[in-house]
């Protein structure tokens, strides 16, 4: 790995695009280090990012709890739960870092829960067998990204980071192969914006809300990741998204979002739907003989703990069976009734009483009186912008951290896992290989008078105009809301091929009518709302469509990617590793010409790939 | 349910604002107050005029986006509730509602609800953060904290920034938000060197931004989403005069 010289690196600009754990934590240390780093996020303040709202923890194979674990458990774990679609190397790494992640936190006073003797504590967490996982009551998200936010203020305050909110990256601009700098719109004034670097980070988040409907925040975006695959960055994984067993169902059409209740509540919380098709009873009228345990049964040693995928696909079943339960069939019941019994009201309150009171706010009723109904929505994306060890893209110049690249999660992730991914790009995987790209680089010199600023500047202020000028019927929301649809109907969390198909012709179809019938009111010289959502969901409909493509070319079952061709005779996902062990990333050819698909293949040489066994 | 609502409507940071009658109809009690808002502007943009713009993210209750005044109550009525976790179940048919941004000097107004609220990021950037350079922590587990002190600066680590204390305060004072930062950092070992250089720092920094004094009223806890306590506020001014002490 090159260096860089300590004197050398205050000539380097760095952009970084996002400001959550990965963003935040990169920023800040990139800072410290002292290369220049602009930092860009869109919300108001970079402590609003949506890494603020995880809730359940973040692993570390620190072992405290002498119960076997280890880095190697780690690595094993999280290649394993991605169901053989990692690569190895990046996940060993992921499980090096995650010790000195927890120090780092410690040391920037992260309040993590405490033992009495005053020591960490630790809970164990859906898909693990060892209690690794470090938290602050329900709320370790925010915690870790307000150290992360603390310590990126410390670096604006010592004048090594310039904090840009309230701006919107719009383009990315490539000069002779390399990554050199960014458009970006400010959401208050509208102006459009050249912003020069040596080095383009983005840490943008996932893509989650293609769906509509997800438990991501209502901001969060593709934007940026997109406009960088049309740049030239290939998109790796589409089609691998999670969806979260615990959410708050859906109560009705003016839904705006999602709520997850934490995965934590699985530890003390039972799943049960009624025995009988189109039982209507309340659940306290349900004798215990006539209720199935259904992940007990099915799972017996991992039982209601099993991983994200298994435990949503096997609600789904019981739900397609018309044994949901709730107003609309789609639920099941989280109860707590037998841990209050076991344990007391006031350990569970200790342990959940946040979810709890959360739970009775957005629903009207109590879990402590009766059982929580949740079913899956769609959480996280494993797939992103591809990129190698050094987390960098296809295009030179230009790393992607944390949520938005594809690296470490495979076809499906760990709980507690992301926190942890996000931190290791941040603090400790971009401030070496930055060093060594800028190290081992000779940059010419460009400022933003170049032609492809201007060339990109104008591109942007077209599509602005051109989103502007439509005034047509529909709301981007209403738009919005039918692509998410489609979506989660076609591409969500059981996928075929003739569904597939379908979806893609929908899809153009629908996006046909976006460019055609979009009603954007004001204009683009003040904050515009309506304006910021339509360019985001224009994306959002490319983006669904790259989704289906790659998921139409995986035959193959495998985590959260689950196609209702590939199943083993009890409805497990069934693999094929002979012909799809393999990352496959997309490039982009041109608006009509089909993305080309480049297949990295996977290779095992410590953890073999086997089925995956939860039962 | 049907409700009347008056929004403050506020082109720019330079215009003139004045508040807009508006009608909610056919609001179902199982929305959140957000969603409510949505709907109504969903109809704003079918009659071709501007929705009424307001800041949210999350809708969680976490990221500390949105907040604005309901019938002078910031976040509305509902204790320890943000506006995106507050739901119509709590009103009732034909209530008129008032909605106005958070009101302070050192807030001041963007475009309709959304005010400026970057007077915090400063507060932060002046001292609230434990100097720790990446990488250069030791293990974990080198420094017990007791329980009940980490508990405690949790529970003053739990704001979100969201400005609510200041909007409700008559003296537009931001004691709550700068004390909880300073308690939560202030009660754990590894903020003991800084503590000092805190507190003078971001009180200082405070001042700079134009937010009134602490005068005890207690409106901050009232409304504090988070329910974060007045004790942080007493913390402040210990460390503060303890500091200037060591200052000498």
């Amino acid at each position: 790995m090159k260096l860089v010289n300590p004197a050398n690196k205050r000539k380097y600009n760095v952009i970084v695009v996002g400001s959550g754990l990965a963003g935040g934590s990169a920023a800040a240390s990139l800072g410290e280090l002292g290369y220049n780093v602009k930092c860009f996020c869109f919300q108001d303040s970079p402590r609003r990012a949506h890494s603020i709202a995880a809730q359940g923890g973040i692993n570390a194979a620190k072992n405290y709890q002498n119960d076997g674990d280890s880095v190697y458990r780690l690595f094993y774990d999280t290649v394993k739960g991605g169901d053989f679609r990692a690569r190895e190397y990046n996940v060993y790494r992921l499980a090096q870092i995650s010790v000195n992640i927890i120090d780092q936190c410690v040391a920037q006073g992260v309040p993590f829960a405490r033992e009495y003797g005053g020591l960490l504590a630790n809970r164990s967490f859906g898909g693990a067998q060892v209690s690794r996982t470090f938290y602050a009551r329900g709320q370790t998200g925010q915690q870790l990204l307000l150290g992360a936010y603390q310590a990126l203020e410390a670096q604006v305050d010592a004048g090594r980071v310039t904090m840009i909110p309230r701006t919107e990256m719009l383009d990315l601009v490539v000069i002779n192969g390399k990554a050199r700098g960014i458009i970006t719109r400010n959401l208050v004034t509208g102006k459009i914006e050249s912003h020069v670097a040596d080095a383009v980070i983005l840490a943008t988040g996932g893509y989650g809300n293609v769906f509509y409907l997800s438990t991501n925040a209502k901001g969060s975006n593709c934007t940026a990741i997109w406009r960088a695959y049309k740049r030239g960055a290939a998109f790796a994984n589409p089609c691998f998204t999670q969806i979260h067993p615990t959410c708050i169902p859906v109560s009705g059409d003016y839904q705006s979002k999602l709520t997850l209740m934490s995965e934590s509540l699985r530890n003390d919380g039972r799943i049960w739907v009624p025995k009988q098709a189109g039982d209507k009873r309340t659940p306290s009228q349900i004798p215990e003989n006539e209720r199935d345990y259904y992940l007990e049964r099915r799972y017996p040693s991992f039982g209601n703990l099993v991983p994200r995928d298994v435990a949503s696909r096997a609600a789904k079943a019981v739900c397609d069976e018309g044994r949901g339960v709730g107003e609309t069939g789609l639920g099941v019941y989280l109860d707590f009734a037998e841990s209050i019994g076991r344990l007391g009201r006031q350990v569970i309150e200790e342990r959940y009483g946040n979810l709890f009171e959360m739970y009775e706010r957005i629903t009207g009723e109590s879990p402590y009186r009766t059982p929580m109904r949740i079913y899956p929505a769609i959480h996280y994306t494993m797939g992103g912008l591809w990129v190698d060890y050094q987390l960098m893209s296809t295009i030179p110049g230009l790393f992607v951290l944390g949520e938005a690249n594809f690296s470490d999660h495979g076809a499906n992730r760990l709980g507690a896992s992301a926190l942890m991914q996000g931190l290791s790009d941040g603090y400790f995987v971009i401030p070496y290989t930055l060093g060594n790209y800028l190290g081992s680089e000779k940059l010419e010199k460009v400022d933003a008078a170049r032609p492809e600023f201007h060339q990109a500047t104008a591109e942007v202020e077209n599509r602005v105009k051109r989103l502007l000028s439509i005034k047509g019927k529909r709301t981007v929301a209403s738009f919005h809301r039918e692509l998410g649809k489609i979506v989660w109907d076609r591409c969500g969390m059981s996928r075929n091929a003739d569904g597939l198909r379908t979806a893609i012709g929908q899809i153009h179809a629908l996006r046909e009518q976006y460019w055609s019938n979009l009603n954007v009111p004001g204009s683009c010289a003040d904050l515009n709302q309506q304006l910021e959502s339509a360019g985001r969901v224009a994306d959002f409909f490319e983006l669904a469509e790259l989704m289906c493509i790659d998921a139409l070319d995986r035959n193959e079952s495998c985590g959260g990617h689950f196609r209702e061709e590939f199943q083993t005779e009890d409805g497990e996902a069934l693999r094929d590793d002979e012909h799809y062990q393999y990352a496959a990333a997309w490039e982009y050819k041109g608006p009509d010409a089909p993305p080309h698909l480049h297949r990295e293949p996977l290779e095992f040489d410590y953890v073999h790939p086997a089925q995956r066994s939860y039962k | 349910m049907n409700l009347i609502l008056h929004v403050w409507r506020q082109k720019s940071a330079s215009g003139k604002g004045a508040m807009e009658r508006y009608d909610a109809r056919d609001v179902s009690a199982d929305m959140s107050f957000l969603e409510m808002l949505d709907v109504v502007n969903e109809k704003l943009i079918a009659e071709g005029r501007e929705p009424i713009a307001f800041e949210h993210d999350c809708r969680e209750g976490i990221c500390g986006s949105c907040g604005f005044m309901i019938n002078g109550i910031a976040h509305g009525p509902q204790p320890g509730t943000t506006v995106c976790q507050l739901h119509m179940r709590h009103f009732k048919d034909g209530d008129e509602l008032y909605l106005e941004p958070w009101r302070a000097r050192a807030f001041p107004v963007i475009k309709d609800l959304i005010v400026d609220r970057s007077a915090f990021d400063r507060i932060i950037m002046s001292g609230g953060y434990i100097t720790a350079r990446t990488g250069s922590g030791p293990d974990g587990n080198t420094l017990p904290v007791p329980k009940e002190d980490a508990d405690r600066a949790m529970d003053a680590a739990a704001c979100i920034g969201c400005g609510a204390c200041v909007a409700a305060c008559p003296n537009a004072s931001a004691a709550l938000f700068t004390g909880a930062k300073i308690s939560h950092l202030g009660l754990l070992p590894q903020g003991q060197a800084e503590r000092s250089r805190r507190a003078l720092r971001m009180v200082a920094q405070y001042n700079l931004e134009l937010f009134g004094s602490c005068t005890n009223i207690g409106e901050c806890e009232a409304v504090c989403p988070k329910e974060i306590r007045l004790d942080v506020i007493a913390r402040m001014n210990r460390d503060y005069l303890r500091a200037i002490g060591d200052v000498g």
